[in-house]
């Protein structure tokens, strides 16, 4: 490109100016990567699920438990081929370590969820030891777990008998995802329910929510409306949704993050356009009679538009690369850091081409009108300074 | 007899200013055969710059013919201009016009970059350029690392480069001081000399005038008699 040179000198003739601009866009950027990539997991975490599940629900809210006794209802309805629960246990790991933690049955968990992973050793210990928990590879990794240990987790909801919120557990397995979207979740443990139902002070009468498996994925909507139908006027309305919107609202607990997401960018960017778009729109306006005399020495109008247009977007793409590269930086730091929040949040493919989008966007926004006024500039009159 | 290289035939200007209609250059003809050095001379607003412009191809006539080498310029829309300009003529302003971010082989290589020449070679023709207006040891400064005259003579290197018969110099001195402009205007004179660059020299300088060939004068947009 035999231009650069030019461009490249252009571009910092002001060279505290063209810091200034250069730091905003690698701000703007870096915000714009470490939002997407949260924004993208959490949109995407839904969508790895298929709909060949349904979770029931209390109607008034995931919190509330649904009791077991309703279990054998739910696994004779046509359509239902396997029905699991899971209590929510809400354990604490260490001082203040929030584990994903939920009681369930082992065989019927085996069913229910075949995206996870395990040697038919480890499942078959699992459900012979009353006592025992399996974890998530991601989670176990993360904290250096081996199975045989014990492991010492805190219920922020649930009393042992004696009072006590601290229980202990034997960990007899490890499980892993079938494929890399499951791997990427496997951030959660399972603990037997039979003991839990057993040991806890609250009694044995709850199951939490139940996972429902069905013959026909086709008939989601229909199993569903028949489920929430049978228990209507019943002490215990449900609501059934897929898995995936069950998902959905779970995390909607920490907002509307997508909303939230859009909402920043959308100012930051704003911002941006209009700092840059000021810095550029002046930088061609006192360089009016240099463009001149490129024009006088040859150069077409269309030239001197694309060379104003290119320095825009070498601006826009240092700060796009650089500040895209921080928020991966930051983002894997994260992620091996707070793995059982951040484990699979990454600047991936999509947050990288959704970045090059809004740097053409950007790049568009502040070079195009300074670089078609610099395209339009009349020889004689701006050689004379009028 | 010698060959015509700028014909000015029958040319009218008008500027709009407003709604008035101010008529700078009338029916102005004139010929100027090639290798001449031509100095042009007259008070201050009687079009001297605008004839200048027209001959350059920097701007066009009302009505009225200009002939450059045999080729109407006239007509031609702004493109071909910019392609004509580019390979016959070189400009000379008062302040320079160099851009203030590019070395001084940078700036005189600017002309170069629109032709398909490689790298290496423009900047061994900008070197060359360079030499020839004694500054091959400034390559690599900046326009605002030379004095007044140095300035001047990289422009004066930049519009070389390209090799163009023509070279058009709007008050090449006007910023200089007697030395300085001396030399400049020597610097010119070779070039016409022993290059045989037709040149022609807006001044309001009679010592500038004499380095020409001879001197035309213009006053409110029409010549006078011509002094040999
Ligand atoms: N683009 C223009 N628009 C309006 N008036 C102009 C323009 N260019 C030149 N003029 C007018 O034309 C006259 C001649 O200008 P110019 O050729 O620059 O004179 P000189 O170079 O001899 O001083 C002046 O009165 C000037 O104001
Ligand atoms: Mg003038």
């Amino acid at each position: 490109m035999k231009y650069f040179n030019l461009i490249w000198s252009s571009l910092w003739r002001k060279k505290t100016r063209a810091w200034l601009t250069l730091l905003s866009l690698i701000c703007a950027f870096l915000l714009f990567g470490l939002l997407q990539a949260l924004s993208v997991f959490f949109t995407a975490g839904a969508d790895f699920v298929g709909a060949s599940r349904l979770v029931v629900q209390s109607r008034v809210s995931f919190t509330e438990s649904l009791p077991i006794r309703m279990l054998p209802e739910i696994e004779a309805m046509p359509g239902v081929k396997a029905v699991s629960h899971d209590q929510w246990f809400g354990g604490v790991w260490g001082e203040n370590e929030q584990l994903f933690v939920f009681a369930n049955d082992p065989e019927r968990l085996r069913i229910t969820y075949p995206e996870w992973k395990m040697s038919d050793a480890e499942w078959a210990a699992f459900k012979n030891t009353r006592t025992g928990v399996i974890a998530g590879r991601k989670a176990a990794e993360a904290r250096g777990w081996k199975v045989g240990q014990k492991l010492p987790i805190k219920s922020n909801i649930f009393p042992k008998k004696d009072g006590s919120m601290a229980w202990e557990f034997d960990l007899v397995g490890i499980f892993d995802g079938i494929d890399e979207s499951w791997q990427a979740q496997t951030l959660g443990l399972y603990i037997n329910r039979e003991y839990f139902a057993e040991a806890n002070q609250f009694g044995s009468g709850f199951a939490g929510v139940f996972n429902v498996v069905l013959d026909d994925p086709q008939q989601a909507n229909a199993v569903a409306q028949a489920i929430d139908a049978k228990f209507l006027n019943s002490p215990n309305e449900t609501k059934t949704q897929s898995e995936k919107d069950f998902n959905k609202g779970f995390f909607a607990q920490i907002g509307d993050i997508g909303l939230i997401v859009s909402l920043i960018l959308v100012a930051v960017f704003f911002t941006i356009l209009i700092l840059t778009g000021n810095t550029m729109a002046q930088a061609v306006r006192e360089r009016i009679p240099e463009l001149a005399v490129l024009k006088t020495l040859g150069f077409s109008n269309g030239t001197v538009t694309a060379l104003v247009l290119i320095e825009a977007l070498v601006l826009c793409a240092i700060g796009a690369i650089v500040g895209m590269l921080l928020a991966s930086f930051a983002i894997t730091g994260l992620a091996e850091n707070v793995p059982q929040f951040f484990g699979s949040v990454r600047t991936n493919a999509t947050v990288w081409f959704q970045a090059f989008l809004a740097m053409i966007g950007l790049a568009l926004a502040v070079g195009l009108p300074p670089a078609l006024k610099a395209g339009r500039v009349k020889i004689v009159d701006a050689l004379a300074g009028r | 007899m010698t060959d015509t290289l700028i014909s000015v035939k029958n040319v009218v200007k008008h500027y709009t200013r407003g709604k008035q209609r101010v008529e700078v250059l009338h029916n102005l003809s004139l010929d100027i055969p090639k290798g001449d050095f031509v100095a042009l001379m007259g008070p201050s607003g009687s079009g001297k710059t605008t004839l200048l412009n027209l001959i350059g191809g920097l701007d066009q006539p009302t009505s009225g013919e200009i002939t450059i080498g045999g080729k109407r310029i006239d007509g031609m829309n702004s493109g071909q201009l910019a392609n004509w300009r580019a390979s016959n003529v070189g400009f000379v302003f008062q302040f320079y016009n160099l851009l203030p971010v590019l070395t001084a082989e940078r700036n005189v290589e600017l002309p170069l970059l629109l032709t398909k020449m490689g790298g290496s070679e423009r900047l061994k023709r900008a070197n060359v350029a360079l030499e020839i207006v004694g500054l091959k040891d400034r390559a690599r400064h900046k326009p605002k690392e030379l004095s007044g005259g140095q300035e001047q003579r990289v422009a004066i290197a930049r519009a070389l480069v390209s090799d163009p018969e023509l070279l058009v110099c709007d008050e090449p001195t006007g910023d200089l001081d007697r030395k300085t402009a001396d030399e400049i205007l020597t610097l010119l004179q070779r070039l016409n000399r022993e290059y045989g660059k037709t040149i022609v020299m807006v001044t309001h300088d009679p010592k500038a005038a004499e380095y020409a060939k001879r001197t035309v004068h213009l006053d409110k947009g029409t010549l006078q008699a011509q002094a040999a």
